[in-house]
């Protein structure tokens, strides 16, 4: 019918702009960075030296602080998180369940630049009179060199951490909730313990599991603000927790408005694209592990993995 | 939900019907200056109530390039543009000294609260990263009196382009050839060594809150915050500490000989009494601006500030222009092509 | 009971133990962040807050009149962008779903949603800002309105396939259009959810300020032209924040708290107003 086209067209005109928005940012992205990719081809993402004035360029010391930080975070995050949503699809009474469904979600809407706050007055100290407390062998170690500033990579992954587990606790949860009853039906039918039974779900929807993470990851990598206020802004890649370094997503925020010349505004720009490609990435396959997880909940629900019980 | 709506948008309407008749000029730029600026654009304000001056202090490179960009009408820098940023240009830039500031060393050293003596090559060596210790025999030979502590020196710079580093680097270059070759002079350095933060407003708030650590700001931020500054030697030998009389000083040979241009360095000028990290500062025009209306109302200000407003300056630790100056920059400023 | 299934009670007492500690260990930070903004927030909180501007540099008191009406234009602005966009696309990816176009503009929503809001901001610099020459509150609208619509056009999606199929079917039965069917029938019958996708939505970009730095900027004075740089309370927050001096900061946590009330009161009002708009529509 005519007036079905109308429709069809119309509301598909609306679906396309969403797409035009997505390919525009890539477009722009790559065109607005076009000197520095032909100036610096693929060395751009592993020499080390952030020289504006000489015109150096590299990005390596962004790359490594994002993905440091972004790691670190999950490292905390992830047994957490996970450990929030098995709590709350398993094990909570009935009526706990909706407080805490509520006080995650207040916990994912506290803006980044209030935890950026909160982090230079009250973290970053904490942080600081840690570094000063550890003695001083521990202090020689690799991973805990360097002045006590507490601004720098612990500060940042622990922000980073908590701005995180929300996030990735609800994804979780969903995914958790999609694992067929009977899976763990069957597990207590044959005996099993709490948590024979909940590993058994978790093995179940692991795909999934690893999705919800691996968004929580994608997250990370985007923060900006409170990142940039608790990470020192230096760019250099050190292995110390305590060293102050830079990321991708804070250079740009810092150096952005006043690159003056062309080429510095190219560099950052690639920065910026290498950050949406890493992102783009990183979502995507997220989110096909999680489809691919649901996908297979979806069909008859297969016979549960041998209780552990039996295996013990 | 509708109706909320509309009248939503009607009152917006409204209100930005009214604002039309408000003439609102957008600049961006120094950190260093910001203090007296932010007063100036307020104090000017009540003098004339429809002009709203809206300066965003970004830093002297986000000034020049936004500038550049056409993206604001005036910029603000410390370290004046380059030739080869004047060119780049679409049109032709033109520099205004408006007020004369000093770059001081600031640091926190738990229970050292007297004013530390240093000298440029202590400096340069500090933030080279060769001196990491604030009981360094270079420090304690100069602070004989003060007792310093064998701690980290935790070195604080900008993290982003900045006409207040530019000075600081300007003047260790002199004194440093190490320096000037490991570091060189810009607004945007490679720092061998530190911790960087946004604005002259960060540096003060990083190192006030990191015991042991060392920074650079403009005067008035070390003064407003009470952070402790140091004294620098000077070429005449003495240490001299930033006040309004050895700032003035350190421009009276520069005011003599003034470029056409105003793009001139003070740091380490020779004399007795002068105080070796200061600097002008400068406002960006555009010889033929576009927006005739808003040139109009900008260089009535800039009448404004380089005659009543510099009262404001000794109060808020900057010093005012030689009177040399302002005569040569009113004869400038007559030359803009407001029609 | 034999030593393995002590064993494996211990270890199951054990698991269990660690899943309320994670709980326990994520509201610590909760509990901690909010008491340091109310208790810090309170204190600067006070009438000149919500009256005046900010005071020149170094002068003590002032307010964020300018930044909390700054706030409230350009997110309402990315709602008007926003909302038709995301509820349009999302009719679209539900009622054909099937297409190869739905499954496009379904990537295509949830890369966006990935996109990190300061890569946003340098976009929407480069297309809104400077080819007009101007930082604009509707520059900013516009990138805090990019960041929304794969929300809202997810959760249409989402509510629109939950209403039954007997609905959309009904309807056509009766001769209406495609178009009659879902805009009469099955949009009516999710909107409640819908309306509480676009209120929390709205919720999140008020607290962002990444897309703000390049768009929108800041501005000392109150401002509601939208063609002049504007202020925000995540922008100005940001920019105290960092500084050194003492009121400034009190004047951050004050924002903070006001931020935080503003996500809190619209999170909230979403949930409560959709269970009262749900009782409404099937009454």
């Amino acid at each position: 019918m005519k007036k079905d086209l109308g429709f069809r067209i119309g509301t598909g005109v609306f679906g396309l702009l969403l797409i035009l928005v997505v390919v525009g940012i890539g477009f722009e992205l790559t065109r607005q960075s076009l000197l520095s990719i032909q100036k610096f081809g693929l060395n751009f993402w592993r020499t080390e030296i952030w020289d504006p004035v000489a015109g150096e360029f590299g990005a390596f010391p962004f790359i490594w602080g994002t993905l440091y930080s972004s790691i670190l975070a999950l490292l905390i995050a992830a047994p957490i998180a996970i450990g929030i949503a098995v709590f709350i699809a398993e094990l909570c009474p009935a009526r706990l369940k909706q407080p805490l469904v509520f006080l995650t979600e207040l916990l994912a809407a506290i803006p980044s630049v209030v935890y950026g706050l909160w982090g230079i007055f009250v973290l970053v100290p904490t942080v600081r009179s840690l570094e000063t407390s550890l003695p001083d062998s521990i202090r020689a170690w690799a991973l805990f060199k360097g002045p006590p500033v507490g601004l720098g990579m612990l500060a940042a992954g622990l922000i980073l951490a908590i701005m995180v587990i929300p996030f990735t606790a609800s994804i979780a949860r969903e995914v958790l909730k999609s694992v067929p009853i009977a899976q763990r039906e069957a597990a207590y039918a044959l005996g099993a313990t709490r948590f024979e039974a909940i590993s058994a779900a978790l093995f179940y929807a692991r795909t999934g599991i690893v999705g919800a993470v691996m968004l929580g990851f994608g997250r990370a990598l985007g923060e900006t603000m409170a990142v940039t206020m608790v990470i020192g802004n230096t760019p250099q890649a050190r292995v110390s927790l305590f060293a102050p370094q830079y990321t991708m997503a804070a250079v740009i925020a810092n150096e952005f408005s006043e690159a003056a010349d062309e080429l510095y505004l190219h560099a950052l720009i690639e920065i910026g694209l290498v950050l949406f490609i890493i992102t783009l990435i990183v979502n995507s396959l997220s989110r096909l592990l999680i489809w691919t997880m649901g996908h297979g909940a979806r069909k008859a629900a297969a016979p549960a993995a041998e209780p552990q019980a039996a295996a013990a | 939900m509708k109706k909320i709506l509309l009248v939503f948008g009607c009152v917006v309407g409204l209100v930005g019907g009214l604002a039309a008749q408000t003439m609102k000029i957008t600049g961006a730029g120094a950190t260093f200056p910001y203090p007296i600026y932010s007063k100036w654009f307020a104090e000017y304000n009540k003098l004339h109530s429809n002009v709203e001056i809206n300066y965003q202090s970004l830093g002297s490179g986000a000034g020049i390039q936004q500038l550049r960009a056409q993206t604001v009408f005036f910029g603000a820098t410390d370290g004046p543009m380059t030739s080869q940023q004047l060119q780049d240009a679409p049109g032709r830039i033109l520099h205004f000294p408006t007020v004369l500031g000093a770059v001081v060393p600031i640091f926190n050293i738990p229970n050292v609260k007297t004013e530390l003596k240093f000298t440029g090559q202590v400096l340069a060596d500090i933030y080279l990263g060769k001196i990491t210790k604030w009981n360094d025999p270079a420090l304690t030979k100069l602070n004989t009196g003060v007792t310093l502590p064998g701690s980290d020196i935790t070195v604080v710079h900008r993290s982003e382009g900045s006409g207040t580093t530019y000075i600081w680097v300007d003047y260790l270059s002199k004194i440093s050839p190490e320096f000037k070759s490991k570091v060189g002079v810009n607004t945007s350095v490679n720092w061998p060594t530190g911790v960087g933060g946004k604005g002259n407003e960060s540096v003060s708030g990083l190192v006030s809150q990191t015991p042991g650590s060392i920074g650079y700001v403009e005067l008035i931020y070390a003064l407003q915050n009470k952070i402790s500054y140091g004294s620098v030697q000077n070429m005449a030998g003495e240490f001299s500490s930033a006040t309004v009389a050895s700032v003035t000083a350190a421009a009276a040979a520069a005011a003599a000989q003034m470029p056409a241009d105003f793009r001139v360095s003070i740091t380490n000028a020779p004399g007795k009494g002068v105080y070796p990290i200061s600097s002008f500062t400068w406002i960006l025009l555009y010889e033929a601006p576009k927006d005739k209306a808003q040139a109009k109302v900008m260089m009535d200000f800039m009448k404004w500030a380089l005659t009543d407003g510099q009262k404001f300056a000794p109060e808020l630790g900057y010093a005012p222009l030689p009177e040399a100056v302002v005569k040569l920059e009113m004869a400038a400023l007559a030359k803009l092509k407001l029609t | 009971m034999s030593v393995r299934r002590l064993r494996r009670k211990v270890v199951s007492s054990l698991f269990v133990g660690f899943c309320a500690a994670s709980v326990l260990l994520a509201l610590i930070p909760l509990v901690v962040i909010l008491f340091f903004v109310m208790s810090r927030g309170l204190q600067s909180l006070n009438v000149s807050f919500f009256t005046e501007m900010p005071k020149p540099v170094g002068e003590p008191g002032g307010g964020m009149a300018n930044a909390i009406v700054g706030t409230l234009i350009v997110a309402g602005l990315g709602s008007l962008f926003a909302v038709p966009i995301g509820i349009l696309s999302g009719v679209y990816t539900s009622e054909y779903a099937g297409t190869r176009l739905a499954s496009a503009i379904r990537f295509a929503a949830d890369t966006l949603n990935g996109v990190p809001s300061i890569v946003i901001g340098v976009f929407v610099y480069g297309i809104a800002v400077l080819p007009f020459k101007q930082f604009s509150a509707i520059a900013g609208g516009l990138a805090l309105g990019i960041m929304m619509i794969p929300i809202v056009a997810r959760t249409t999606e989402e509510l629109l396939l939950l209403v039954p199929t007997s609905m959309r079917e009904g309807a056509l039965a009766l001769g209406a259009t495609r178009a009659r069917a879902v805009f009469s029938v099955v949009l009516p019958a999710a909107l409640p959810g819908i309306i509480t996708g676009c209120v929390l939505a709205l919720a999140r970009i008020s607290g962002e300020t990444a897309p703000l730095l390049f768009t929108s900027l800041n501005n000392r004075f109150f401002s509601t032209a939208l063609t002049q740089p504007i202020s925000s309370l995540t922008v100005q927050i940001y920019s105290y924040a960092t500084t050194a001096y003492e009121d400034w900061h009190r004047q951050a946590w004050a924002g903070a708290l006001v931020l935080v009330a503003i996500v809190l009161v619209c999170s909230i009002l979403a949930r409560y107003a959709t269970r009262r708009l749900e009782g409404l529509v099937r009454g």
